[in-house]
């Protein structure tokens, strides 16, 4: 599903951001992407959202080539992968509702067909009662289950979470994971970068670590179902 | 639908910054307006002496109507003659009549044969009145030549002076405008990058983007252009009166009205013209 082959980027200032990396991820997965910052997690998820392009190395996913992929095109790729942003990138002179309807106000779905979508998913990230509040009166738990309700809009195969429990306290951070999990568990790839050790050693998912841009260690899935039965009780 | 409505959400949040930039385009139009006004005035006054025998050629009496045709198909061939008319001894001396009808004494003194056989020529440019009249006092036949020289020589610098200079103030009106333009949206824009950024992540496309700035520099530039007509052609109907009296038997007025709402289409398209044009520049940066 997602194809990183031999992938470096290198911004104009010189910084390496990813050297040589290569992956591949299935369609299902549930991948950590773990590293201290500046290791390039944020950088990757630019490069798979199509933000920016790199230096060498190419990007596969499903059919679309990214490196090739022309300008005009990245609309649509972008349709196919919902981004969860480490700063949110939340409107804030928009109410939660008008926020989540935003990418498909954006992609000119039409306006019925768009409040039927955005009600089912503000029901299943669970913020039916918060919809006509703005950002501003929301918690950071919250904002993170709208961000992750936006990024939700379009059904897309593949989810990218940037470090979506950075700033939350342990409860809430599970409490996001487990939304992933329900997420990912319908069929949807997601790839989550965090910082979170407690999170990424309980769910024992694939993890790619990432150290100054290179992939140090590409850790396969050692899920045990009990651990993850427990998790849920925990919850 | 969508682009208009953040249009006018646009217009709303900054009702100051927008209504300078309607204002500078007012401005631009009003005197758009006002130099079309100008143009088609002089160029009726010019036409109107254009149309009158601009060169009246009086004959030598003993010069024969076979000179007379030879040296009026003679001026016909420098290309410069719009039409020529001849008027005979008979014929000049009915026209004194008509002129003198009042005062019989005149008319009693005066027969066919003290008044001169002339021709009466009109040229295609003013320009051509010096060459043309020179040629007719080089000829043998001639006795007199008499043009209006000054009238139309001064009347003709006039309407180039006119033209250059309300050429130049639209001109710089113009760049001023766009500047004006770009300067409201680009900052409208400028509060907005983060919101654009967000467009674009979540894959709007830039003319997703675009438009509703464009619709912006589009409505400026039309309700400007409206207001400056309006207060340009009400000012030419209310001065209509003070000018007909100024230029009696020069046929200016009225004005048509084709003329007027063409002028107004004319400026309108401009107007959208413009409007794109500095509401495009304005984003282009962002949208690279």
């Amino acid at each position: 599903m997602i194809r990183f082959e031999n992938v470096t980027k290198q911004y104009p200032t010189g910084n390496t951001a990813l050297d040589d990396v290569t992956f591949t991820i299935d369609r299902g997965e549930f991948v950590f992407v773990v590293g201290p910052s500046g290791s390039g997690k944020t950088t990757l998820f630019r490069l798979l959202i199509r933000d920016a392009v790199p230096t060498s190395g190419n990007i596969l996913i499903g059919d679309w080539d990214l490196v090739t992929l022309p300008k005009n095109k990245i609309h649509k790729l972008r349709k196919n992968i919902g981004m969860v942003f480490q700063d949110l990138k939340l409107l804030r002179d928009r109410t939660i509702y008008e926020n989540i309807m935003f990418p498909l106000e954006v992609g000119d779905m039409d306006t019925q067909e768009a409040r039927m979508q955005v009600e089912t998913i503000i029901e299943r990230v669970g913020i039916t009662e918060h919809k006509d509040k703005f950002p501003i009166q929301l918690s950071g738990g919250e904002l993170q289950r709208a961000a992750i309700a936006r990024a939700l809009a379009f059904s897309p195969e593949i989810l990218l979470a940037d470090e979506p429990t950075g700033n939350l306290d342990n409860a809430t951070s599970w409490e996001i994971i487990k939304l992933l999990q329900d997420i990912n568990e319908s069929g949807t790839t997601i790839v989550m970068a965090t910082h979170n050790a407690d999170i990424v050693n309980s769910l024992r998912n694939r993890t790619l670590i990432l150290e100054k841009g290179k992939l140090t260690k590409d850790q396969h899935s050692k899920h045990k179902k009990t651990e993850h039965a427990e998790h849920k009780e925990k919850l | 639908m969508r682009a208009a409505k953040t249009t006018l959400k646009h217009i709303r949040r900054s009702p100051y910054q927008s209504a300078a930039a309607v204002f500078i385009m007012m401005l631009t139009f009003l005197s758009i307006t006002a130099f079309a006004f100008i143009v088609f005035g002089s160029s009726a006054v010019i036409n109107f002496f254009e149309s009158k025998p601009q060169v009246t050629a009086f004959f030598k009496d003993t010069v024969s109507q076979q000179n007379i045709d030879s040296l009026r198909s003679q001026i016909n061939q420098t290309g410069m003659i719009a039409s020529t008319k001849y008027v005979s001894k008979d014929q000049a001396l009915q026209i004194y009549k008509e002129q003198n009808k009042k005062d019989p004494l005149l008319l009693d003194l005066v027969t066919a044969d003290i008044l001169p056989a002339s021709l009466e020529i009109s040229t295609v440019k003013i320009e051509d009145l010096g060459p043309v009249s020179q040629l007719l006092q080089k000829s043998p036949y001639v006795s007199e030549v008499v043009y209006q020289k000054d009238i139309v020589s001064t009347l003709a610098r006039w309407t180039n002076a006119i033209r250059i200079v309300g050429i130049s103030l639209i001109v710089i009106l113009t760049v001023v405008s766009i500047f004006i333009m770009m300067t409201v949206i680009g900052f409208k824009v400028s509060q907005k990058r983060d919101e654009i950024e967000i467009m674009r992540l979540l894959s709007a496309t830039n003319w997703y983007i675009r438009w509703p700035f464009m619709l912006e520099g589009i409505f400026y530039g039309t309700i400007g252009t409206i207001i400056g007509w309006i207060i340009a052609t009400g000012g030419l109907l209310y001065f209509s009166p003070y000018l007909q009296t100024f230029l009696q038997g020069i046929p200016v007025f009225p004005i048509s009205p084709l003329f007027l709402v063409g002028l107004l289409v004319g400026e309108l398209v401009l107007a959208v013209f413009l409007g794109i044009l500095a509401s495009s520049l304005a984003v282009l940066r962002y949208l690279k």
